[in-house]
């Protein structure tokens, strides 16, 4: 659905402009480890902007990267909704039971196991991008855009308390993979 | 406290999301567990590598673009029309000469929005953690930096020696466009050097304004417009100007 370029309060658009704008490579980075694909990413981006900007006369906070990236991550949900009824594999690639699995019992077999490289961005992002949902969420938001638990909290719309084991959770499977990448290059 | 407690605790002791006492409690235990130690020392590594290596993407232009373009545009018909309106009453003046005399005002107009647009991104690269995309005091980490990002990377010249320290680098967005800002600092002032691509290749003196308490320094040459932006005072931000422009033309 197209706004109207014309009726709308031009101050309005200035605003939000230079209040909403200066987050774009956040929303799009957020976007493309949540969504795993450049073309859609960019799709959710704008409509994620053209809803803030519909939404924005009403806007009274939180900060607005956190307000953006909720809003971000409707326009996902209905991205993954869109995907499942599509395709045979779904998207959601952890069942709710993983949550409760024991933390990184892997490093058990290997008590002494330390990181011993470092990789480069593009690395990184396709370790970070591997990493299961919801805990590659909780990792992005916390290790990429710097929010504080209490934010992702408000953002993934869960208590403070899964917010801190899933990012136990995902620290955990990426030291795993961290070390698999290791074991493989050497 | 236990292992299971501290393998959930220990992120929030790094993410400094722990009061005192539950730290302390934490760094006890970590004291004695090697296991836990290690789980510390290599997430710690992992937030590390991340930060430094940069894992976030950089939006396409082409995105930038249509989100602007989809935004109520800045209403500048208003201006123009009262100023042709003012033109077509006033008989004694020639159709072709309003013309011209619009072209002039419009430009004018255009300088000004665009001063505005690039006080407001000086403005917002002073909020925390929007200065510098890039840091780098080395002019071979920032350049290339740009490559790739930007269809004309700005120069980037170090010119801490002349007093001005080049922190980094950052791509900011006036007038629709993505533009490339080269940040310095000269004691506790940042200059903001935001460098666009010009169609005329003419060269045109520096000009300096005051908007909002900054001054404003801008000048053209070889294709490039430049706008250096700062709190410092005029003949201090003319300095840098000057050291800009005569290290531009330096051979190498």
């Amino acid at each position: 659905m197209p706004i109207n370029a014309s009726d709308e309060d031009p101050e309005k658009a200035r605003r939000f402009r230079e209040a909403a704008l200066p987050y774009l490579n956040d929303v799009y980075t957020l976007a493309r480890y949540l969504l795993r694909s450049a073309d859609d990413a960019e799709d959710a981006v704008q409509e994620c902007y053209l809803r803030a900007f519909r939404h924005f006369d009403g806007y009274r906070g939180p900060a607005m990267k956190p307000w953006l990236f909720a809003i971000l991550r409707n326009v996902c949900r209905a991205e993954y909704a869109r995907r499942a009824a599509t395709s045979t594999s779904a998207i959601e690639d952890v069942p709710e039971s993983a949550e409760q699995a024991p933390l990184w019992h892997e490093s058990e077999e290997t008590p002494e196991a330390q990181l011993q490289r470092r990789w480069d961005a593009d690395t990184l992002r396709r370790l970070v991008a591997a990493l299961a949902e919801p805990f590659r969420e909780t990792f992005v938001l916390r290790e990429i855009q710097n929010l504080s638990y209490r934010e992702i909290a408000e953002v993934a719309e869960v208590p403070v308390g899964t917010v801190m084991s899933r990012l136990a959770r995902a620290r955990a499977m990426l030291r795993s993979a961290w070390l698999a990448e290791e074991e493989q290059q050497r | 406290m236990t292992c299971d407690e501290a393998e959930i605790l220990l992120h929030a002791l790094i993410d400094g999301e722990l009061d005192a006492g539950h730290a302390r409690e934490v760094e006890n235990h970590v004291a004695d567990c090697p296991r836990c130690a290690a789980a510390l020392r290599d997430y710690r590594e992992m937030s590390k590598a991340i930060a430094e290596a940069g894992a976030g993407y950089t939006a396409p232009a082409a995105l930038r673009q249509r989100i602007e373009a989809a935004l109520p545009q800045p209403r500048q018909t208003t201006s123009r029309r009262a100023v042709l309106r003012g033109f077509a009453m006033g008989s004694a003046v020639s159709a072709l000469a309003a013309t011209g005399l619009v072209a002039i005002v419009l430009r004018n107009d255009d300088v000004e929005r665009i001063q505005l647009e690039v006080v407001s991104a000086h403005l917002r690269s002073l909020q925390a953690g929007h200065l510098t995309d890039v840091i780098s005091t080395d002019q071979h980490t920032v350049k290339p930096w740009f490559n790739g990002k930007l269809d004309v990377a700005p120069p980037v010249i170090d010119l801490t020696a002349q007093g001005f320290t080049l922190i980094g680098g950052r791509l900011d967005y006036v007038d629709a466009r993505a533009i490339g800002a080269v940040v310095y600092r000269r004691r506790q002032h940042v200059i903001n050097l935001f460098v666009s691509q010009t169609s005329s290749t003419e060269r045109r003196a520096a000009k300096t304004d005051t908007i909002q308490g900054f001054n404003i320094r801008r000048w053209s040459d070889r294709g490039l417009t430049y706008w250096a932006v700062s709190d410092l005072a005029k003949d201090e931000l003319a300095d840098f100007g000057e050291k800009f422009e005569s290290a531009m033309r330096a051979p190498g």
